[in-house]
């Protein structure tokens, strides 16, 4: 069971990486959920053949993963996650969609560009939400949350669920285990124990809510939670990094941000 | 069927997104109602527990593939459509955040597909009516099956309708649902499988973990004026139209006593019989079942409601004095 440790490594990996003392993760939460949400929105907003367009937004993702001192490498793999169904909307353009177009001395059929630049959006977002993720961790967005008012309720259930996962799947990854020992060469889990080992399971994980229950009780809950250990102030870096971000974002969506900048330099040199 | 961002435009997202949130705020309200702390410790662990087990493959047999759990109906079936609905909800932002399985701009279609779907159809529209009459281990494999199936098959039409409003794809609507709905017909049905295994399982070993047992036992508790109700309008029918069309041919007593005697009647001489004849012809209000003297059919249909309601009564006040009588004992 490969992929119950390779998801326990990897929450651990995003805890770690979001604990460092990085520029980057100092920033304030809620700037940096409105800077990737805004980062996305505006990806997918460009046209299905303007892959000029959105080749400039790479420029945020370049700058975030410099400055977060992030591994492209180590986030790549997770693309493969939006793959299959992002392809299976793509590729028939590759087919359906022919209308020829000039770019430069090459010619290319228009449903190679919509499937180039749907496969641009779906990096560029999964890219985003890693850049995310690792400079700001799952307690800080759920801070983020709690200022945007998104009821206690769900911010405490979510800060709840992120906690437990970790456990659980260490608890599934023994079970699993000791199965596996007692029924080697047997792919998955036999039809005649679905119930009993995963239900066994579910038994002992509501146990376990309880006692957590009655622990959180003793110590004093009552339905609020503490969402993050020290609050983070706005600052003027905060602002400079919002106000950057949404000029560029604002800028290369209204306008051919190479052909401009090209121009000036042009203009510039003659 | 998690939607990457790729595939949805803006105005979509945020159309999903405002549907999701007002959905969001119903099951909140509604999770605040029930008023119990205890609640929200329980749906972060089973938040945990659907994420956790949607790890482990379930061998499929003769496939030689695997298949994994139904979150959305699980949960609602063990918590509820309002808590399982949000515990699906962190669920899925988890799984957006540290696994890119969905994007943040599709969370709200991806919430729509498959927490709302999963959570409010199948819970309010398929499991909660279908376990009204009581629970039972076939009850919760057809709910679970039919509910899979039906949320899967929902979820699958929405990301279809989603995607093509975006305006993603050159794909033609109906080659679109085509590839999208088959497939997730028979992942449907075997996650209802998985699922109903794991139900079965809590039936039986904790019933009262099952969303809806409680509502079971208050509404299967004998109810007086339901009862009494009921019969009235049954005795209403049964005795006073179907009365009419009684069989004027004689009963197998009175057939039997013919084939003896030669009468229906049996001729009883003596003092004590007139006597008692007499007392009888006094007393009966309705002799053979009509009113004194006359031949109207309204006779008949009165008789039949009189009677009918006489024993009625007799049974519901028996039934009264057991069950004071074995109160009685009980304290």
């Amino acid at each position: 069971m490969s992929k119950i440790h390779h998801a326990i490594h990897e929450i651990h990996r995003l805890d770690q990486l979001a604990e460092r003392d990085q520029w980057a993760n100092r920033l304030h939460p809620l700037v940096k959920l409105f800077v990737t949400i805004t980062f996305i929105a505006v990806s997918v907003s460009f046209s299905r053949y303007d892959v000029i367009g959105l080749a400039v937004m790479a420029v945020y993702l370049w700058f975030g993963f410099q400055l977060s001192e992030l591994s492209f490498r180590e986030c790549l793999w997770r693309v493969r996650v939006i793959l299959p169904l992002v392809c299976m909307v793509g590729v028939p353009n590759l087919f359906l969609d022919r209308l020829p177009v000039q770019i430069g001395p090459l010619t290319v059929y228009t449903g190679v560009l919509s499937m180039l630049t749907l496969m641009m959006k779906g990096i560029f977002a999964v890219l985003a939400s890693y850049l995310l993720i690792a400079t700001t961790g799952i307690e800080q967005i759920c801070y983020a949350l709690r200022r945007l008012h998104v009821p206690s309720v769900m911010v405490t259930q979510i800060l709840l669920t992120y906690r437990y996962i970790t456990l659980l799947l260490e608890q599934v990854r023994i079970v699993t285990q000791a199965y596996s020992m007692r029924a080697p060469y047997q792919k998955g889990v036999h039809y005649k124990v679905w119930g009993s080992l995963a239900g066994q399971l579910l038994l002992r994980s509501i146990d376990r809510a309880n006692e957590v229950y009655e622990s959180m009780s003793l110590r004093g809950y009552t339905g609020d939670f503490l969402y993050i250990r020290e609050k983070v102030s706005f600052q003027l870096r905060d602002l400079l990094y919002l106000l950057i971000w949404t000029a560029f974002f604002a800028a290369a969506r209204s306008m051919p941000l190479i052909l401009v900048i090209g121009n000036l330099v042009t203009r510039l040199f003659s | 069927m998690h939607m990457a961002d790729a595939l949805v435009a803006p105005a979509v997202a945020g159309t999903m997104y405002v549907c999701s949130a007002a959905a969001a705020a119903y099951s909140i309200k509604k999770v605040r109602e029930e008023d119990d702390p205890k609640k929200i410790p329980v749906m972060g662990v089973m938040g945990a527990f659907v994420f956790a087990t949607q790890m482990i493959n379930f061998t499929i047999p003769g496939t030689g593939s695997s298949g994994h759990l139904c979150g959305g109906m699980l949960v609602s079936a063990l918590l509820g459509p309002y808590a399982g609905f949000l515990t699906m909800i962190s669920v899925l932002l988890i799984q957006a955040l540290l696994f890119a399985d969905g994007g943040l701009l599709a969370f709200g279609c991806n919430v729509w597909n498959m927490a709302f779907y999963g959570c409010f159809i199948g819970a309010l529209l398929i499991w909660k009516p279908m376990m009204k009459k009581g629970v039972s281990r076939g009850r919760i494999i057809a709910a679970s099956i039919i509910g899979c199936m039906l949320t899967l098959q929902l979820g699958a039409f929405s990301v279809t309708l989603e995607t093509l409003a975006s305006g993603i794809t050159e794909l033609p609507f109906a080659v679109f649902v085509s590839l999208m709905q088959p497939i997730h017909l028979a992942i449907g049905f075997v996650e209802g499988l998985i699922t109903a295994a794991v139900l079965v399982f809590v039936y039986e070993a904790r019933p009262s973990l099952l969303y809806g047992t409680e509502h079971r036992e208050a509404e299967s508790r004998f109810s007086l004026k339901k009862t009494v109700a009921v019969l009235g309008v049954v005795t209403v029918l049964i005795g006073g139209a179907l009365s009419l069309f009684a069989s004027a041919n004689p009963d197998g007593l009175e057939w039997a006593l013919e084939k003896v005697t030669g009468s229906t009647e049996l001729e009883a001489a003596g003092s004590a019989y007139e006597a008692a004849a007499k007392v009888q012809e006094a007393t009966a209000l309705l002799p053979d079942y009509a009113f004194k003297n006359s031949d109207s059919a309204f006779g008949t249909t009165f008789s039949g409601i009189a009677g009918s309601l006489v024993v009625v009564l007799l049974c519901v006040g028996i039934c009264y004095l057991f069950n004071s009588f074995r109160k009685k004992k009980a304290a």
